[in-house]
């Protein structure tokens, strides 16, 4: 497995998924939605620790696509501000595959 | 890496205790992972649908036949993430692989099918199904996607971890297929006990996952450079909508102008093998019966199976090479605007074929109340069925002229709106419904976004296929049925020994006993019949017609367009159209909706809504015209 490092970037102050501008990876630190969906959701990649990358969204912004474990999964905007990012440390990388 | 190029391997893991080989062998693996195609690779043509009583989910069984051996039975079950039982599709692929699906003996094997481009989000599921302990073979599909975006896997590392045998395979292009067969006659052994993570705790399985496929040196693929090229477009805020719209009128567009050709060479052999039937029969009640009872009825219904295969085909590439899910996407805010999620869409959409498989589809939706509104709404959808009524109503009516420039027809145009005044209705009821009866909190739309594929020839050639042995069987069996009945009520009573006027007939009877309630929208009693004979398929009342007219002495040379233009007027062409975009007369349907919501209370609320909004409809527009 190829790795490469890049920041966790909470540049732009991104807390929420929902916040994250496409194009920009983050690393989500924890679900804050009822246990189905957490449990649904993490199966599909997004779980804490875990890097996502916004791509590109519906027409108007809504659903977004994300980037997860190399996998593109939808979600609404009220899906998405409730998975938090973590904040971003300088010495915090996060491993990404190529 | 090596064993990514050249032939495709097959790896066992060692010591294997061999077993006698499987009779019936579960598919299982995650959406998109083309389980489907490895199925029909396997089966060929030979399989059956499935219900399983007391289920709501339909499932193929197949046999492969292996030479030199006995059949294997595959079911195909639903795509699935995990085995922890959270939506219906994920429970009846954990009862059926617990022996608890009942009628149907627990299986003997299991093919794992993951996505060789995705091995490492897949692998967990993996680890559920090891745990099983049921003998299983772990194929690895997506070969040459795998290499041709530079990814590999050593399947014998992976086989070793596993404690199952594993092969990487192509089901779209057949490669590897070959060896999958070669394991079915072998026998696949239990797995050998390896360790496995905690099946609940998601964060252990994927730490699990990551080890493993280290172990077996995977690399991953580099991104699909495609997909995401595609997707620049067909995401795009502005030329995304574009090109959605632009896909549906050139779907509807392709229908009317393409499928006209093949149309009149079907109408042709009908007319020529129904004249050389008038030729061979000796004059009498049996040649009456074959050529204007059979072959009159069912002859003008399979006219129209090019119209409806060209329709299959195009679902078919939408949805094969993953852009019916960037539909959803850019569907879902319209959707969530009447009170539906995105992923509605996709029955709603495949209800535009036929509104059984589009109920059935929708055990995806994970509400039950969007469920059911999914449910009641899906057959105002056009479905196939009603094109060969507008088809032929439009056609007698609605003279060809360039509507929209060259590209779009007065036909193609009026076609349009009939589809559009069907999803009018129900996105009115979607609104209706959720806002009083079936309202429910908002849940989550979660959808994955599958690559982009090319569709293959094999897998939608089987589709096309499956889909009109479905019409011809049905031409063969409820139509040709009412259409034999027809014949009988409309030859009775005799008048010394001859078929009497259709008038007199006990059909035109039944006819004449409707006309009171029908004739404020416009119809006579002829069209009366067609409309009691279509409560059991749409599509009969083109049989209906063909056959009534056929008898009808005033009306034998004239073509069936002909004989409607005489007796409809545009007011009453128009009303009939209206009543047929709205009116529930599907028997299918209604049985399908029984059998999805578990009571009679759901199809009669349905019947009686959408009939009564069909009449009161059709009257109001027979009122406005005329």
């Amino acid at each position: 497995m190829q790795l490469s490092f890049k920041a966790a970037s909470r540049k732009n102050g991104a807390a929420t998924l929902a916040e994250l501008p496409a194009g920009t990876e983050a690393v989500i630190d924890r679900l804050d939605l009822p246990e189905d969906l957490a449990a649904r959701l993490m199966e599909l990649g997004f779980i804490p620790g875990h890097a996502v990358t916004a791509a590109r969204s519906a027409p108007g912004g809504d659903p977004r696509v994300f980037r997860v474990d190399g996998a593109e999964i939808a979600l609404r905007r009220e899906t998405a501000r409730h998975i938090l990012l973590r904040k971003t440390r300088p010495d915090e990388l996060v491993p990404r595959q190529a | 890496m090596s064993s990514c190029h050249g032939k495709p391997e097959a790896a066992v893991a060692s010591p294997a205790e061999r077993q006698a080989p499987p009779r019936l062998v579960a598919l299982i693996g995650p959406p998109n992972s083309g389980k489907t195609t490895l199925f029909n690779r396997l089966t060929g043509l030979r399989q059956k649908v499935a219900n399983f009583p007391g289920v709501t989910v339909e499932h193929h069984i197949g046999k492969a036949h292996l030479p030199g051996h006995h059949d294997v039975d595959i079911i195909d079950l639903p795509g699935i993430y995990s085995l922890n039982p959270r939506s219906e599709d994920e429970q009846v692929t954990f009862d059926v692989l617990h022996g608890r699906m009942p009628g149907l003996r627990r299986p003997d094997g299991v093919i794992l099918i993951l996505d060789s481009t995705n091995l490492q989000r897949h692998l967990p599921l993996a680890a559920a199904v090891l745990s099983l302990r049921l003998p299983t073979l772990v194929v690895l599909n997506m070969a040459d996607e795998l290499r041709q975006r530079g990814g590999g896997v050593d399947t014998e590392a992976l086989a070793n971890r596993l404690g199952a045998p594993v092969v990487l395979v192509s089901a779209a292009t057949g490669e590897g297929v070959k060896s999958v067969a070669q394991f079915l006659t072998g026998g696949i052994a239990v797995p050998r006990v390896v360790e496995l993570p905690v099946l609940q705790d998601v964060p252990a399985c994927r730490q699990w996952a990551r080890k493993v496929s280290h172990g077996a040196r995977y690399t991953h693929p580099a991104p699909p450079v495609w997909t995401r090229r595609l997707d620049s477009a067909f995401l795009h805020p502005f030329w995304g909508p574009v090109i959605f719209a632009a896909v549906v009128v050139a779907v509807f567009q392709s229908i009317f102008s393409w499928a006209r050709p093949l149309m009149e060479a079907v109408q042709a052999l009908v007319t020529a093998s129904g004249e050389l039937m008038r030729a061979t029969l000796p004059a009498g009640w049996l040649r009456s019966l074959m050529v204007d009872g059979v072959w009159g009825g069912v002859g003008s219904v399979v006219v129209f199976l090019p119209q409806i295969l060209l329709l299959f085909l195009f679902i078919a590439m939408l949805e094969d090479s993953g852009y019916l899910a960037r539909a959803a996407l850019i569907a879902d805010r319209t959707m969530a605007r009447v009170g539906l999620q995105g992923k509605s869409f996709i029955p709603l959409l495949s209800a535009y074929a036929c509104a059984v498989p589009a109920i059935m589809a929708t055990r995806t939706i994970e509400n039950r109340r969007d469920r059911i509104a999914t449910i009641l709404i899906a057959p105002f959808m056009t479905c196939s069925a009603r094109l060969p009524v507008y088809t032929l109503i439009i056609a007698a009516f609605i003279p060809e002229r360039p509507f929209l420039g060259p590209l779009l027809g007065t036909r193609a145009a009026a076609m349009l709106g009939l589809y559009l005044l069907g999803f009018l209705a129900a996105v009115a009821t979607a609104k209706v419904l959720k806002s009083s009866v079936l309202r429910s909190e908002r849940t989550p739309f979660v959808l994955e976004m599958p690559p982009y594929r090319m569709p293959t020839l094999a897998g939608i050639g089987l589709r096309l296929w499956d889909r009109a042995l479905a019409f011809l069987k049905r031409a063969g069996t409820v139509i040709l049925g009412v259409s034999v009945l027809l014949w009988v009520l409309a030859s009775v009573p005799t008048v010394n020994g001859q078929a009497p006027p259709i008038e007199q007939s006990l059909a035109g009877t039944l006819g004449r006993a409707i006309e009171p309630l029908i004739r404020p929208l416009g119809f006579n009693w002829k069209i009366g019949i067609g409309l009691i004979t279509s409560l059991a398929a749409r599509e009969v009342i083109v049989g209906t017609l063909g056959t009534i007219y056929g008898m009808d002495p005033d009306h034998n040379s004239a073509g069936l367009q002909a004989a409607l233009q005489q007796d409809l007027t545009l007011a009453g062409a128009v009303a009939l159209l209206v009543f047929f975009a709205f009116a529930m007369q599907c028997m299918s349907t209604l049985a399908v909706v029984r059998r999805e919501t578990g009571s009679w209370k759901w199809p009669a609320i349905q019947f009686l809504y959408m009939g009564s909004l069909a009449y009161v409809s059709a009257w109001v527009a027979h009122w406005l015209l005329s």
